[in-house]
């Protein structure tokens, strides 16, 4: 067993043992390009790991919690995150402990390294792994290194690569991965060079930013780009970028710093140095018999190698695959600081005004053909919001999972969901809307002439002023009868308000996330102390950003709804005037016409029909999804099918549904228990369950078909459990 | 999908892939356990054993023929923990003769050929299981029911 290689170590066979990036710089280095020294922690440290801590069947465990391919890729995510902890926690067998932390001392004492992934899996004809597995860069100290080399290792597991891994058929269980440590060149400029353009065969490709490499391939930094002709070798086209900004290696970690004027001014690169960058590549190219996609740098005049894969791969690769997909699931810090400028700027206002503009217009007063119109506009109004919401909103929801990275690494709690924590307690909107619902409900609780009223339909004239409020409810948020995500289950009554009011009032109010503050603040606390004092302010800042992250998870489900309720409404209208048998219209084929071609089909998953037929019966017993909310709870299932099968939700029953539609998060108050098909800790569901400390378990994939409404259940949101039934045989 | 079909499939092709199962009965309310050869009727309501009508399993069937059967796919490795399947057969059990036994039995010993022996000695009984409800574990944690119609 080799745990670690030099690169005058690693001959041609080693491949399945090294990795093929360690592979290459072991023969770079024997041809003699300046490549920075490293060495490499064989796939048989990996193995060491695994097997020394028990590892091996935690993790097949987990990935076979249920068929992958019946994963969502929240889900995956949160195998993934499950995974890490049991990397990042378990203490390696101190033999390899020893060696690992010999080897980077001897080598590197304190100097700057980079720990980057070697997968033996990387780059094999017809796929690449570039960018699915993580590197570090400027990690200084034994310690440090070898705890970044467990990161790589977990890294094999991240979603990412769990989902390209299953795309190309690999089997899971018997991926393994190799570490290249390498001293960091932080140079004054670096890139990347393709000795041949992936799309273009006569051509070659440069492309630089000023400082590190990982702006680059992070897509933060925007580079200047080069075109040049392979026959002749000349530059045929320069692409300047935009140059505010550079990564810089820091104390420890890297930084996004500000470039002054004077510098960014210029591209990074000479005409001189662009066609000595191409050289590289292409003696890189000449060396291996095949296109090279290489990454560089120059520092103090000097060109480094830092490490060099085939093109094909990458080229051949794109065809098809789903590669590009997977990487855009990580963003960076700052990508996801500029979003949220975008998203709170510019995008929630905009929103705001539009619901607020087509409230304004008073429908009743419009003809059948400018109905018909309204209808469309508002058809139209919707569908950009709707694409805003998957194109901005949802890859926002990154900044939480980027915040609870961070915090595991620094913490490596128990419960590799403890951040979740740290977000909630913040202003949600359906939190602000259940309130509102709560305090009704608090009337009518303590005068039984309201609930008469509500029973009876009589409260205009037996109880204005709580009808006025009843009313100004409903203005704000709509009367609960009409799914927001669909827009075609309006009932046009405000009956499934009043049940929902008459079934709290009958019982004692429920709290949402109280006494829970001053475990945020210790939380808080231990995460910003896990910092050095120089980087608190960058600590904060991804808290900041992850609590905004986390809210506009809730509430853009809200503002969408309020644009998509504005469009029901038009809908509703048009429906009542040719429903009236044409009385009032005056163009009645207009309205019908607007509503027969325009889809109003719901962008949610459709809910399921009860599964069973006569003769020998399935029943579920034990279904096994996602534990996400923690705490045991039994009651009876009300399964939500249809939008209306809320209003006869009732006090301490358990909401099976589809996924948690935001506008049916006014049930969850009087809910025991929250269980849904769609996957994943951090969705709606997920979210409002924990606000108000219900168990909760996502991902069941047949929850609406196989649970019936009134099915004893028992739900453990500690493993991800539901029981049916009450054992009897 | 938890289709009925799907599942009787994957409950078939465990009891056929696997040639013992684990007996449960009781005597005086004591649980007892003991290991049995059984075989399966292709439409999964009856499963078969053998058994010498002088021990424990025999004379505690006698007095409750309440039973249950536990068939497994693990191999007693690591791996099991996320790849083995596990079926609770839970029903009645009593011995038959005449021609019904005769051929059960020989379908029941095309599958145990090595028994023939033991199975057709005169102080054996051959027992078939009458399977109400089939409990299927897999993914470690999931469990659906299979109820038989009556």
């Amino acid at each position: 067993m080799n745990l670690i290689l030099s690169a005058h170590e690693i001959g041609a066979s080693d491949l399945p043992r090294v990795g093929g990036k360690a592979l290459s710089l072991a023969a770079l280095s024997r041809a003699g390009f300046r490549i920075p020294d490293f060495l490499c922690v064989t796939a048989d440290a990996y193995r060491a790991f695994l097997d020394g801590a028990g590892l091996r069947e935690r993790i097949l465990l987990e990935l076979h919690r249920k068929d992958l391919k019946e994963m969502r890729w929240e889900e995956i995510w949160d195998c993934a995150t499950r995974i890490r902890n049991l990397f990042l926690r378990n203490p390696l067998p101190p033999d390899l402990a020893a060696a690992l932390h010999a080897a980077a001392a001897d080598r590197f004492g304190g100097r700057a390294v980079v720990v980057r992934s070697s997968a033996p899996d990387e780059d094999a004809p017809g796929s690449s792994f570039a960018g699915l597995h993580e590197s570090f860069v400027n990690i200084r100290g034994t310690e440090a290194v070898v705890e970044h080399i467990r990161m790589v290792w977990a890294s094999l597991w991240s979603d990412a690569a769990l989902l390209y891994r299953q795309e190309l058929g690999l089997d899971a269980g018997r991926s393994t991965m190799a570490v290249v440590v390498q001293e960091l060149v932080a140079g004054r400029a670096s890139g990347v060079c393709f000795s041949q353009s992936p799309t273009e065969p006569s051509q070659a490709l440069v492309e630089s930013v000023y400082g590190l490499n990982q702006g680059l391939v992070d897509g933060d930094v925007e580079p200047d780009r080069w075109v040049i002709d392979r026959d002749f070798g000349r530059l045929l086209s320069h692409t300047p970028a935009h140059r505010p900004r550079q990564l810089t290696a820091t104390e420890a970690g890297v930084e996004m710093v500000s470039l002054p004027a004077e510098i960014g001014n210029h591209p990074p690169l000479t005409t001189e140095e662009v066609l000595a960058v191409y050289a590289l590549g292409l003696k890189a190219e000449r060396y291996f018999g095949a296109p090279q996609d290489v990454e560089w740098t120059i520092r103090g005049g000097k060109r480094y190698l830092l490490q060099s894969r085939p093109v094909t791969t990458r080229a051949q690769a794109s065809v098809g695959d789903q590669r590009a997909w997977y990487l855009s699931l990580h963003r960076s810090f700052e990508n996801l600081k500029d979003l949220r400028k975008k998203i709170e700027g510019e995008q929630v206002p905009a929103m705001i005004r539009a619901a607020e503009a087509l409230a304004g217009i008073d429908l009743g007063r419009l003809s059948d053909r400018d109905l018909a119109a309204e209808i469309r506009r508002r058809w139209d109004v919707n569908h950009t919001w709707v694409n805003v919401y998957w194109a901005d909103f949802i890859p926002f929801a990154h900044g939480i999972r980027l915040f609870g990275h961070v915090y595991n690494d620094r913490l490596k709690p128990d419960d590799p969901y403890e951040f979740v924590g740290l977000l909630t307690h913040t202003d949600l909107a359906s939190l602000e809307r259940n309130r509102l619902i709560g305090a009704l409900a608090d009337q009518v609780r303590r005068r039984p002439d309201l609930a008469d009223c509500l029973r009876a339909g009589d409260c205009l004239e037996k109880a204005p002023e709580f009808r006025h409020a009843l009313e100004g409810f409903i203005e704000r948020f709509g009367d609960l009868s009409c799914s927001v995500t669909g827009g075609t289950q309006c009932e046009g009554a405000t009956r499934p308000l009043v049940k929902i009011l008459l079934e709290m009032a009958s019982r004692p109010p429920a709290k949402a996330g109280s006494g829970k503050r001053a475990e945020v603040g210790e939380l808080s606390r231990r995460f910003l102390d896990s910092f050095p004092e120089s980087r608190r302010g960058e600590a904060l800042e991804l808290l900041d950003l992850a609590r905004a992250s986390y809210r506009l998870r809730d509430d853009d489900n809200i503002l969408l709804g309020r644009i998509e309720s504005q469009l029901a409404a038009a809908v509703a209208e048009g429906r009542r005037r040719l429903d009236s048998d044409g009385a009032a219209g005056e163009d009645p084929e207009a309205l019908r016409d607007v509503l027969k071609n325009l889809d109003f089909g719901s962008r949610m998953h459709p809910a399921g029909q009860p599964a069973f037929s006569k003769g020998d019966r399935v029943r579920p017993r034990q279904l096994t999804g996602q534990p996400a909310g923690p705490g045991v709870a039994k009651g009876k299932a009300r399964v939500v099918r249809r939008h209306a099968d809320l209003e006869d939700f009732a006090h301490g029953e358990i909401l099976v549904c589809d996924a948690v539609d935001p506008n049916m998060t006014f049930v969850v108050p009087l809910a025991a228990a929250v269980v849904e098909r769609r996957g994943g800790m951090l969705i709606h569901g997920a979210i409002i369950a924990r606000e108000y400390g219900l168990p909760c378990v996502t991902g069941i994939p047949e929850a609406t078909s196989l649970v019936q409404t009134g099915d004893l259940l028992t739900v453990d949101g500690y493993l991800g459990i539901v029981t049916v039934g009450s054992g009897e045989l | 999908m938890e289709d009925k079909e799907s599942i009787r499939q994957v409950l078939r092709e465990l009891l056929s892939s696997q040639k013992l199962a684990v007996l449960s009965t009781h005597h005086s309310g004591q649980p007892y356990a003991s290991l049995v050869a059984f075989a399966c009727s292709d439409d999964l309501r009856y499963l078969y054993f053998v058994t010498p009508r002088t021990t424990r399993k025999f004379g505690n069937l006698t007095n409750d023929c309440r039973m249950a059967l536990l068939v497994t796919s693990s191999a007693n490795q690591e791996v099991d923990f996320h790849e083995a399947m596990a079926a609770t057969v839970v029903g009645s059990a009593g011995e038959i003769s005449g021609p019904e036994k005769e051929v059960a039995l020989n379908r029941y010993l095309e599958k145990h050929p090595y028994l023939e022996e033991f199975a057709r000695s005169p102080t054996c009984a051959f027992v078939q299981v009458h399977a109400r409800t089939y409990i299927l574990v897999k993914n470690f944690q999931h469990v659906m029911e299979l109820h038989l119609e009556p």
